[in-house]
């Protein structure tokens, strides 16, 4: 077949010196779906932006359709054939389906005016083409992400695009949405289109993908036909060891509930219901797991527990104690830790030193200062000893954290929330985009924390994390508990799909709850 | 050699500005002037040639010090408030009025007029501080435009209410002997205002790198979603950066009236508030950087006083010799790219070895 990409010894290198594509190649055929898949930091994205025009390279040659070509900007590789559709979308959300579809190729009247009614028809008429239905007279921003995707798609064909990139698409997607994506890429194909497909979900380029190649550390590890690769070749190569995904053992003592949530309602400030009703105990000695597909109100609900949001309705309790209405540093103060979501936004402050980054729960407490003066000596011996025992990769205590890899940053946050020694640990997708190495030391920390007889929470959009850690599963879906599994051990990935898409669910198990 | 210019990428970028600017001057002074030896000469050197310049420079440098202080501890907080020059004239007006209405010793005068100058810039720096903290309403257009209310409140208070009317010029009365700042280098104006700047200078680095408030401001200033994440009030970060905002630039002002003028005669705005910007740029927002940039901006201010005076350049290309060596300091993006490429070639060396 023929190539219709081919990049030869892409390097690329950030302003901060991290280099993001070291020697890339990748070859592309025509007329298949192909799929780049890596852990996040890879480089995956890095190279489909130096593709598009986003990102220049400092070195390397792109051939497109067997020439050389310079992209230097998106125009120039909308100009050539190739569309992009980014994991966060590029729409104008106040503009309507057609508007944002004609965008920068406006159909004209009077040649000053849009002609919106014209703008509808190419709408019309793109989407039939490619039987992909839209509503060309909706707002973007009325409008669900699926759909949106499907406007992004659209606008890329309209623009002629032979070669289309999609960026993680399916990371915003519920299953169902999925589905439906996977059927419009394939029929794209079959109209002879082009797909990369970026992905590090194994069993969806599995699915779709013709083409699989691996990228790790900035490199490109292999490609090959997908039919030639299993799920757990793929993981090996993505990760470069064998990983296990094992259960850990199941705890010997369970001891008191620690936090206790009790009908707890929130309601956003676009008056839509995000969490209605939970009811749930974290116990001494467990792990307790949160699973459900993204966007589900699993946000909100650790925001509301750690005190940065208010709920509407409910209560809150740790040790008896309410947590409602008091600020983050009191909750803390009680007992309670936070590993949060986002690292880069919670987690640290960049461009501050290990050390600053370190103190910001017990500054102010003694040991850490005097009265209004801070004791550094005190500080560098604390932060020496953390980045020991944590194994954190850095120079020294003043090291900034922007120096450091996706991985050792999350051990600084991991070990500054884990030193404070609390009671309740509140962890959101606390092995997101980091290494497998890192990934192990997090979840040995937290089954250690487990055994000491911590309460711990944990919010996942990975399930095998949440199978391997948990001692008890709840399932959310819509804000609402849709299925308690008290024992782990007998259940699998499959048992919890039904529920985290609602196809399915526990009667009655919102207001119930089990001791 | 490429680590060692990482390292120092600013301090390098500074000088290297410096020297450009000077190029440009030097283009400008040949393109202006008959005499352009004798008017370069002015203009670099005029500044230390003489006794009296000499002081001049430390006499201009006090109040911007003062101001770049203030600005800074708001800046660290990523507070963009440029209130410096509402909180220095209305306190300097205040602090006038108190004076000559009252009749003390000096030791208890003159901190107490300073005070006063300062807690009323303190409370004037209050109000955009708590409309941000409590509305979100943006700092910098509120403190803008307080700047104008603090300045005719200033200017009613010293015409109408203190004024001089055998002065013959619209200034106050003069201050009491009790409320002055001492001169303590003979035949200059050099008070001890440039000593309390340099102390305040100190004082304000302690506060910012080595106190629990000043590690809450810095850590709003650098993410402020992490601060709020670890339990650091940020209502209460934004309202005391301000305050202290106020304090320091009217604490500034204050000094200039009791140590230089002896009265208050500005009938327009002095404008450090606004120099004091431009040093908080160049000294980074680091208080003890803050003290050389406002040495610097003195420097050109005296120098450029000198060339108007001394040369036959026109006053209106000293003012645009200046400003061309300030904007290619303060320049953010000036020289990033040749950084970026000295980055890049450090990256792959790393990554090959």
């Amino acid at each position: 077949m023929e190539k219709i990409l081919e990049a030869k010894d892409v390097l690329k290198v950030y302003e901060n010196g991290v280099i993001a594509n070291r020697a890339v190649s990748i070859a592309v055929e025509e007329n298949t779906i192909h799929a780049v898949v890596g852990e996040n930091g890879a480089g995956k994205t890095t190279l489909m932006k130096i593709i598009f025009g986003i990102e220049q390279a400092q070195d390397g040659e792109i051939f497109f359709k067997g020439e050389k070509v310079h992209i230097r900007s998106p125009r120039d590789a909308i100009r050539i054939g190739i569309g992009m559709v980014h994991q966060h979308l590029m729409l104008a959300p106040d503009l309507t389906v057609a508007e944002n579809m004609v965008l920068g190729n406006e159909p004209l009247r009077a040649k000053l005016f849009l002609d919106t009614d014209r703008a509808g028809e190419i709408t019309l008429q793109v989407s039939e083409e490619y039987g992909l239905q839209v509503p060309p007279n909706k707002k973007i921003k009325d409008l669900p992400i699926g759909v949106r995707q499907r406007v992004e798609i659209l606008k890329a064909l309209f623009r002629n695009a032979e070669l289309l990139i999609l960026d993680e698409p399916t990371s915003v997607l519920t299953p169902q949405e999925t589905e439906v994506l996977f059927k419009t890429l394939k029929n794209l194909k079959k109209q002879g289109k082009t797909i990369i497909f970026i992905s590090h979900k194994l069993n969806e380029v599995k699915q779709i993908a013709d083409r699989v190649t691996i990228m790790r550390d900035a490199r490109v590890i292999d490609t090959r036909d997908a039919s030639e690769l299993t799920e757990h070749d793929i993981a090996q190569l993505m990760v470069g060891r064998d990983i296990s995904f094992e259960r850990i053992p199941a705890p010997v003592t369970l001891g008191e509930s620690l936090l206790s949530v009790r009908n707890l309602s929130y309601v956003n400030d676009e008056a839509i219901l995000v969490l209605n009703k939970m009811s749930f105990d974290v116990r001494s000695g467990e792990i307790l797991g949160l699973a459900g597909v993204v966007g589900n109100g699993q946000t909100e609900l650790v925001r509301i527990l750690t005190g940065l949001l208010q709920p509407s309705e409910g209560e809150i309790t740790l040790r008896g104690e309410n947590l409602i209405g008091l600020s983050p540093r009191r909750i803390r103060e009680k007992g309670l830790c936070h590993i949060p979501e986002d690292r880069m936004e919670d987690g640290v402050a960049e461009e501050t030193t290990l050390e600053e980054n370190f103190i910001l729960d017990r500054y102010y407490k003694p040991g850490f200062s005097k009265g209004l003066r801070l004791l550094w000596k005190d500080i560098s011996q604390h932060s020496r000893e953390l980045i020991e025992k944590f194994n954190i990769l850095a120079q020294s205590t003043k090291t900034l954290v922007s120096a450091l890899s996706g991985g050792n940053i999350q051990k600084v946050v991991v070990a500054r929330e884990l030193s404070s020694d609390p009671d309740v640990i509140i962890a959101a997708h606390p092995t997101r985009g980091i290494d497998v190495g890192s990934e192990e030391m997090v979840h040995r920390l937290l089954q250690e924390a487990r055994d000491r007889g911590k309460a711990i929470f944990l919010a996942s959009a990975d399930l095998d994390e949440i199978l391997k850690l948990s001692t008890r599963v709840i399932v959310i879906y819509n804000g609402e508990i849709a299925a308690h599994f008290q024992d782990v051990s007998k259940i699998t990935a499959g048992d919890l799909g039904p529920y985290m898409l609602g196809v399915q669910r526990e009667e009655a198990v919102s207001g119930k709850v089990s001791a | 050699m490429e680590k060692f210019l990482l390292k120092y990428f600013t301090l390098i970028r500074v000088i290297i500005a410096i020297g450009i600017g000077i190029v440009i001057s030097v283009f400008l002074i040949y393109l202006t002037s008959q005499e352009p030896g004798f008017s370069l000469r002015s203009f670099l050197l005029g500044p230390f040639l003489t006794r009296s310049r000499l002081a001049h420079l430390f006499e201009t440098a006090s109040p911007i010090i003062f101001c770049g202080l203030a600005i800074a501890v708001a800046f660290q907080a990523k507070q963009f408030n440029i209130g410096a020059e509402g909180s220095l004239y209305l306190g300097a007006a205040v602090g006038t009025a108190f004076a000559v209405s009252t009749n003390m010793p000096a030791f208890i005068h003159v901190p107490l007029v300073l005070l006063i100058a300062g807690l009323t810039g303190a409370l004037w720096s209050f109000i955009p501080g708590i409309l941000k903290a409590k509305w979100k309403a943006s700092e910098l257009v509120s403190s803008l435009m307080l700047n104008y209310v603090a300045y005719f409140l200033g200017l009613y208070l010293i015409n109408y209410h203190f004024r001089d009317k055998e002065a013959g010029f619209l200034v106050s009365f003069k201050l009491p002997e009790t409320a002055w700042l001492a001169r303590f280098i003979p035949d200059t104006r050099i008070h001890y205002g440039i000593i309390l700047a340099l102390v305040f200078a100190v004082l304000v680095y302690y506060f910012l790198y080595h106190t629990t408030a000043g590690y809450e401001i810095r850590s709003t200033g650098f993410n402020e979603r992490f601060a709020r994440f670890g339990g650091i009030s940020v209502f209460k970060v934004i309202i005391l950066c301000q305050v202290i905002l106020g304090f320091l630039a009217a604490f500034g002002g204050m000094t200039e009236v009791m140590g230089i003028h002896r009265r208050f005669l500005w009938q327009s705005s002095p404008g450090y508030g606004w120099d004091g910007i431009i040093v908080a740029i160049i000294g980074r927002s680091h208080p003890l950087l803050i003290v050389p940039a406002s040495f610097f901006l003195a420097y050109m201010r005296v120098g450029g006083r000198v060339l108007n005076l001394m040369s036959d350049v026109p006053a209106e290309m000293v003012m645009v010799i200046q400003s061309i060596i300030i904007l290619l300091i303060t320049a953010e993006a000036f020289l990033s790219q040749w950084k970026y490429r000295i980055t890049v070639r450090q990256a792959e060396r790393g990554g090959a070895a």
